[in-house]
């Protein structure tokens, strides 16, 4: 029974039109939970969380820092996995996925250099050091960047998808041992204090408004995936008659 | 297979320039670099200097490796005759490190002398070149499978292969500077004996997909 009705969903999701009619109370509720999971970590973290004892007050970028860097790789191996998805299943659907996830990537990778740069300049002495997860996460943006540019040089669609899908799949594969490589070779980065198999290397008071600006940072990469997803969906079904029926009845309600 | 090869080996043998073009570059560019920075001849900085110039040169060599039988239409017979595709992508990629990497493990070392190191780490650094280098024309094949068909596809190959690279440069650099302080190199030569064969795992698979989307683009 699971597996069935499980079958369907699958065969739902493959469909563009069963995306857009599924979606369009996620959108909405995805918008609203990041919103208030934003405001929320944000007033907590930078309002009342305790100054840290050697920081001081410069360690609460890490409210922004560790949510974009743990974004930044979770969107690229999306994409990866989209990227399989189509090449074994020929979906169209992940197409319009990878290319929605690209440029919040793009953006978010070069957030998490930024906010980890103007971190570095108070506790390093110095706005960019070639440190292992510096390098790691600059070398992430090139991947994505590679993607971008590959896909702006292919015009016809198909291909395109194509393509992009193979390189996002090599990518991931090569992300741990880049990740892995560079960490071993240099490292001046704290190692993550922050994880799910151990105890956090600081007190609540301070890691609990890092996890609801985590998953405010990823509810907000879902509502931003799945607005660009259905626009991108539209804009390629222009002339199916499902769309202009939708849009008659008036779109997202 | 051993017609592949044979055929393989033939065009090698007559477009001299494949072998020859790395060859000078890697020297010239060697030569440039101890020109513009001569402080950078030294034991420390060499090994760095050397992977550097190699991941160049093979970025060099590998916007070619597809491009000729893909005008003449030789690899859309190729990927339509074949038996088996993957065996003939793989003969290109291992006939594509004959002429570069193959080479570089006996050029490779003596450039890295001129640099600075001493002779006695000769012999490791072939080691790191002969183990690292399969795994940059395994790595660089997809990205010249991907980017063939376009008309300026260099930009977009470097973009998409150096980042594959990384581990080989920081895994054959940190053997090579093993070398030069003379420490053991065993976790390097692990290393890059992983990286290649990984890349082995992937690499012809990988390839054959890029290239019939390369193809199917003309």
């Amino acid at each position: 029974m699971l597996s069935a009705s499980l079958q369907r969903l699958w065969h739902k999701l493959g469909s563009p039109r069963w995306f857009v009619a599924l979606t369009d109370g996620w959108v909405t509720a995805l918008g609203w939970i990041s919103l208030v999971l934003l405001i929320w970590g944000a007033v907590w973290g930078l309002g009342f969380a305790p100054a840290d004892y050697q920081q001081g007050n410069s360690f609460r970028i890490m409210y922004v820092h560790v949510p974009a860097a743990m974004l930044a790789q979770s969107l690229y191996i999306g994409m990866g996995v989209a990227g399989f998805i189509g090449l074994v299943w020929r979906m169209k659907l992940t197409d319009v996925a990878i290319a929605a996830c690209l440029p919040l990537g793009m953006v978010i990778t070069a957030l998490a250099l930024f906010s980890g740069s103007v971190w570095g300049r108070p506790t390093w002495g110095s706005w960019w050091e070639w440190d292992g997860r510096t390098v790691s996460t600059l070398v992430l943006f090139f991947l994505y960047v590679g993607i971008y540019a590959l896909r702006e040089a292919i015009a016809d669609q198909d291909l395109r998808a194509r393509a992009s899908a193979l390189v996002a799949m090599v990518g991931t594969v090569n992300i741990p041992i880049i990740k892995y490589s560079v960490e071993w070779w240099n490292t001046l980065h704290q190692p993550a204090s922050f994880g799910l198999t151990q105890k956090p290397a600081m007190p609540s008071e301070m890691w609990l408004p890092l996890l609801v600006m985590v998953l405010a940072f990823y509810a907000f990469a879902g509502f931003i995936v799945l607005v660009r997803m259905r626009t991108e969906i539209l804009h390629r079904e222009m002339g199916a008659r499902w769309v202009r029926e939708w849009l008659q009845a008036g779109g997202t309600r | 297979m051993v017609g592949l090869m044979l055929r393989e080996w033939q065009v090698l043998l007559r477009a001299k320039g494949a072998i020859l073009n790395p060859v000078a570059f890697l020297l010239l560019s060697t030569t440039l670099f101890v020109i513009a920075a001569p402080d950078t001849v030294s034991a420390d900085a060499a090994a760095g200097v050397l992977w550097t110039l190699v991941l160049l040169t093979q970025l060099l060599a590998l916007d070619g490796m597809y491009r000729r039988d893909f005008d003449s239409g030789v690899l859309e017979q190729t990927l339509v005759t074949a038996e088996v595709p993957f065996v003939a992508v793989l003969t290109r990629i291992f006939m594509q490190w004959m002429s570069t990497g193959f080479i570089i493990v006996f050029i490779g070392p003596w450039l890295g002398v001129l640099l600075g190191l001493p002779v006695a780490a000769v012999p490791d650094v072939a080691l790191a070149l002969a183990l690292g280098t399969p795994a940059l024309s395994l790595l660089g094949s997809i990205g010249a499978s991907v980017t063939v068909g376009f008309s300026r596809g260099g930009v977009i190959l470097a973009l998409l292969v150096l980042p594959l690279f990384l581990p080989t440069l920081i895994f054959g650099a940190g053997l090579v500077e093993g070398a030069g302080l003379g420490r053991s190199v065993m976790p390097e030569v692990y290393a890059l004996s992983l990286i290649s064969l990984v890349a082995l795992a992937i690499a012809p698979f990988a390839t054959l997909a890029g290239l019939k989307i390369s193809v199917e683009m003309q």
